[in-house]
């Protein structure tokens, strides 16, 4: 099972405090591949180029060229790029790729009078454009292309990948919110499209545990007409297109996200304050209805970050902190790493019912259980 | 048999019949129930005499033959009377003296029984066990990630929707602009399919309307029962109970009448209104109900003369094409009710399948469509329709799912799945493969038929006499001197048992699966098979 921590924090912080709780959490996953999904960039990022599609992934020298001329080719600009490209050995299991980049770009004359929905289908478009190109040639693979993200995937132990890519050194990749994810290689085959955290439009999310009901979710998602709900190599990846689809597409908050992944018994919905809207909600989102376990965390384009479980509860999830910083973990022992100096009876685990979520301010854990009252939605 | 006797083209012995009666003698204790029990009079009482040759010993006194009678049981090769083997003889035995045997090699009577220039007419299913279902193997185990989930335990949502679905993005607007929601049933998956009031007897109707009444009422399970077409017991039609009931009509609008006259004193709507037109052992063939059930209380309810066969048309006469009667049967039947009601078809499984499919997804009063296989049971169908004509199911509901899917309308008609489903007696199996491979729900009649009342009938031409009226359990006969058999208390206890473990067994193959919150409809990679052929039709793993 692998094993998840995520951070949220007011100032932007390294993503090796995210590895270290992924590494005493060890034994809960192999080692076998990490994710990160790194928003609310810090550095020259958020200082000079804030607002810039920002594109991540791992090129070869000619996959670094046919990047360039394809991005040229759209009126898209390099401005500032992190580029490395390892010179030492690579820890065992690790194959030797190329360079691992960080590309922010000015975007073409006209941009910006088109609205925010039709940039988000460019950049989509063009995301999937270079993952197709990659996979032809094998020379390009991207993960994101989105205004603020940079998102780090490679296989090995993520204790070791960390210190190879040298993650500590450039503060220009400090973020504040990191999700990380330490993966145990299961299920699938071993490709980096299929390693979490997933990102679609400003929503990622990871998840741990299995998804049985991955075939028709996935069925049912790709039939929507929604450009981007594609690429599904890992049962996960659905979680974080439902949570777009659930607050782009149908404009809901967060806190509905949990009535349709597991909704109530129709014996809890009798009492409900929201019947009718959830009722709605049970029946015609039910092709959307997860069986777990999971336990999945995820982070908006608002900067909100949120953990939900799967009905029955089947994974362990934590959450804690102090305000400035708060910790989403996998495990207790995880977030001692991060935050040691938090309080811990302020520490708080979700059960079947709850959503956890702390605001961009940071300021505090609010839980909502899918016995409240959701706010007005529509 | 008579030495006189003539030797016709027609002429048969008892070795040319597949059921052989085999009557022992010392056994027997001459009651005469074998013979009156008989449905098709295959043995009669018979006096037997036997010549003895008695030759003494020596030359002086001459060789005496001495005459002696008896009685017994004389099995009849008139292929109008062949033995069906239901083994009633052998039920009411008290000495367990007679009984058919199959015999597998006399296949002569098939060239017999079309006399007249009839042909064979019966009821039943098709006469070939084998099941592709059957094959079916569910494969996604979660073994080592993730724990299994216990059936026993865990708390499982099986039911399913009946009725259109709106997409999120519709309902929503639905729910903000308080419009028109198509009506939706939470219903149990599995339905009692349609068989009508006239192929059924009365104790048997009435013993599956109380199975599924306490079903309900008691198990909190929501079981539905389509009344098949034929109308509906002026009762039930105004009782508390017919939420519980599909009511159907097909193109002979039998009973229909009846329903039109009740809808004002209905206390409440029934579940669905089923629009029937095919059934999967006769498609593109009408319904039959021949002259022998047609007795003074069906003729009442359907508004026929009583003793004339009623045959349905294969079409809806009034439209003329199945795009206007789709449309305009649906629109109706809606209006009848206030749109409180859902209203579907139901076809057999045909290659104009899909057509009927897309004219459902753009119609939004459809509430979904029923399809029925080739191996689905009926009570009267030419033997040459059942035996050579229709579609599977697997194949054909799969490729409507996957219409479905690529219109991205999977969430909101929903199919629902007949023919063949616990043929082998798997009915969780079968009835599992079918929802994975994207129904709804599925439908069953034969199966019922078999577990709730002990139907004898057999995918190798045993009994079969459903359409003649003379069922020797009395499940489909019109006479009450036959169906007095039958205890309406014991069907519907019967009912209640084999819904209960169905459930489990279901629960046990889901549980396995991961699988508890949701009906796992379309989760076709928990399914596997070992016919390459299959597997890429399907589009399931070739597993072997």
């Amino acid at each position: 099972m692998c094993r998840l921590f995520a951070l949220t924090s007011r100032d932007p912080i390294s993503p090796m405090r995210a590895i270290n709780a992924l590494n005493v959490m060890k034994e809960g996953h192999d080692g076998s591949g990490v994710g990160l999904c790194l928003r609310g960039l810090g550095g020259r990022f958020e200082e000079e180029f804030e607002g810039c599609p920002i594109l991540s992934g791992i090129f070869t020298e000619s996959g670094l060229r046919r990047l360039e001329q394809y991005t040229m080719d759209h009126g898209f600009k390099s401005q500032y790029s992190i580029l490395y490209t390892p010179d030492h050995e690579p820890p065992t299991g690790t194959p030797v790729r190329g360079t691992y980049a960080a590309i922010a770009y000015k975007v073409p004359r006209g941009w910006n009078d088109l609205t925010e929905a039709q940039q988000g289908q460019k950049l989509v478009q063009m995301r999937l454009d270079l993952k197709k190109m990659g996979e032809e040639e094998g020379d390009i693979m991207v993960f994101s292309f989105w205004p603020d993200t940079i998102i780090v995937k490679e296989v090995g132990d993520p204790l070791e990948i960390g210190e190879y890519l040298q993650l500590d050194a450039n503060k220009n990749i400090y973020a504040r919110r990191i999700l990380a994810q330490g993966r145990q290689n299961t299920n699938y085959a071993i490709n980096l499209y299929a390693c979490h955290p997933f990102f679609i439009e400003g929503v990622a999310s990871m998840t741990n545990g299995e998804n049985t009901a991955f075939i028709p979710i996935k069925e049912y998602l790709q039939s929507r007409g929604v450009l981007g709900y594609s690429g599904y190599q890992s049962d996960s990846v659905v979680f974080t297109h439902i949570a777009h689809f659930v607050t782009k597409r149908l404009g809901l908050d967060i806190r509905a996200y949990k009535h349709v992944i597991t909704p109530l018994s129709d014996l809890e919905l009798e009492d409900h304050p929201d019947r009718d809207f959830l009722a709605t909600i049970k029946k015609s989102c039910r092709k959307l209805a997860i069986d777990g376990p999971n336990c999945i965390i995820g982070t908006l384009d608002d900067g909100s970050m949120f953990m939900a479980q799967d009905r029955k509860k089947l994974r362990p999830g934590i959450v804690g902190g102090k305000d400035g910083i708060y910790g989403f973990s996998s495990e207790v022992c995880g977030l001692d790493a991060a935050i040691p100096d938090r309080d811990r009876t302020k520490d708080f685990q979700p059960m079947h019912l709850d959503t956890v979520i702390v605001g961009p301010d940071c300021k505090e854990i609010s839980t909502c259980s899918q016995k409240d009252q959701l706010p007005r939605q529509l | 048999m008579l030495t006189e006797r003539p030797i016709t083209p027609s002429t048969l012995g008892v070795k040319d019949l597949p059921w052989q009666i085999e009557w022992d003698k010392d056994l027997c204790t001459q009651c005469g129930r074998c013979t009156s029990v008989c449905p098709v009079n295959a043995i009669e009482l018979g006096v037997f005499r036997k010549r003895e040759i008695k030759t003494p010993a020596g030359l002086r006194t001459k060789a005496e033959n001495s005459y002696s009678i008896f009685y017994g049981i004389r099995q009849k090769t008139d292929p109008a009377y062949a033995c069906i083997g239901c083994s009633m003889c052998n039920t009411v035995c008290p000495n367990n003296a007679i009984g058919p045997k199959r015999d597998e090699t006399s296949d002569t009577l098939k060239f017999h029984n079309n006399r007249g220039g009839q042909p064979r007419t019966r009821g039943g299913r098709r006469n070939s066990g084998e099941s592709l279902l059957d094959q079916i193997k569910f494969i996604r185990i979660s073994m080592l990630t993730d724990p299994a989930l216990d059936a026993g335990r865990h708390e499982f949502r099986l039911n399913t929707l009946l009725g259109r679905v709106q997409s999120p993005e519709e309902s929503l607007k639905t729910y903000s602009e308080q419009g028109w929601k198509p009506p939706v049933r939470e219903i149990y998956p599995m339905i009692i399919g349609g068989m009508s009031f006239g192929a059924l007897s009365p104790n048997m109707w009435e013993g599956l309307q109380m199975g599924v009444a306490y079903l309900n009422e008691e198990m909190n399970m929501p079981v539905r029962i389509s009344t098949g077409e034929g109308g509906c017991p002026p009762r039930l039609l105004r009782s508390r109970f017919l939420k519980y009931v599909i009511l159907q009509i097909a193109s002979g609008y039998f009973g229909w009448d009846e329903i039109i006259h009740a809808i004002p004193e209905m206390k409440v709507d029934p579940c669905a209104i089923e629009i029937k037109y095919g059934q999967g052992a006769k498609p593109g063939d009408g319904g039959l109900l021949m002259w022998y059930k047609v007795n003074k209380l069906i003729a009442a309810i359907r508004g026929v003369p009583e003793r004339v066969s009623l045959p349905s048309p294969p079409t809806h006469q009034t439209q003329y094409s199945i795009e206007e009667s789709v449309a305009k049967m649906i629109q109706s039947m809606s209006m009848a009710w206030g749109f409180r009601v859902p209203v579907y078809p139901k076809i057999s499984a045909s290659s104009t399948s899909l057509a009927v499919l897309n004219n459902l997804t753009r119609n939004p009063y459809a509430a979904g469509l029923a399809i029925d296989g080739e191996d689905g049971g009926t009570g009267a169908a030419y033997n040459v329709s059942m035996n050579h004509m229709g579609h599977p199911i697997a194949s054909n509901l799969r490729d409507c799912y996957n219409a479905l899917v690529t219109i991205g309308k999977q969430n909101e008609l929903p199919l629902i799945a007949g023919g063949g489903i616990g043929k082998s007696g798997n009915l969780a199996a079968n009835a599992a493969a079918l929802i994975m491979l994207g129904a709804s729900a599925v439908q069953v009649g034969k199966y019922v038929m078999q577990a709730g009342a002990g139907c004898l009938g057999s995918e190798k031409d045993r009994c079969n006499v459903c359409n003649i009226g003379v069922c020797p359990k009395g499940i489909t006969s019109q006479d009450p001197r036959l169906y007095r058999r039958l205890d309406p208390e014991k069907v519907a206890e019967r009912v209640v048992d084999f819904y209960l473990s169905f459930d489990t067994e279901i629960k046990k193959i889901i549980a396995p699966l991961g699988r508890s919150s949701a009906l796992p409809v379309g989760m076709s990679d928990a399914l596997g098979i070992s016919d390459r052929a299959a597997a890429d039709r399907l589009g399931i793993k070739y597993v072997v």
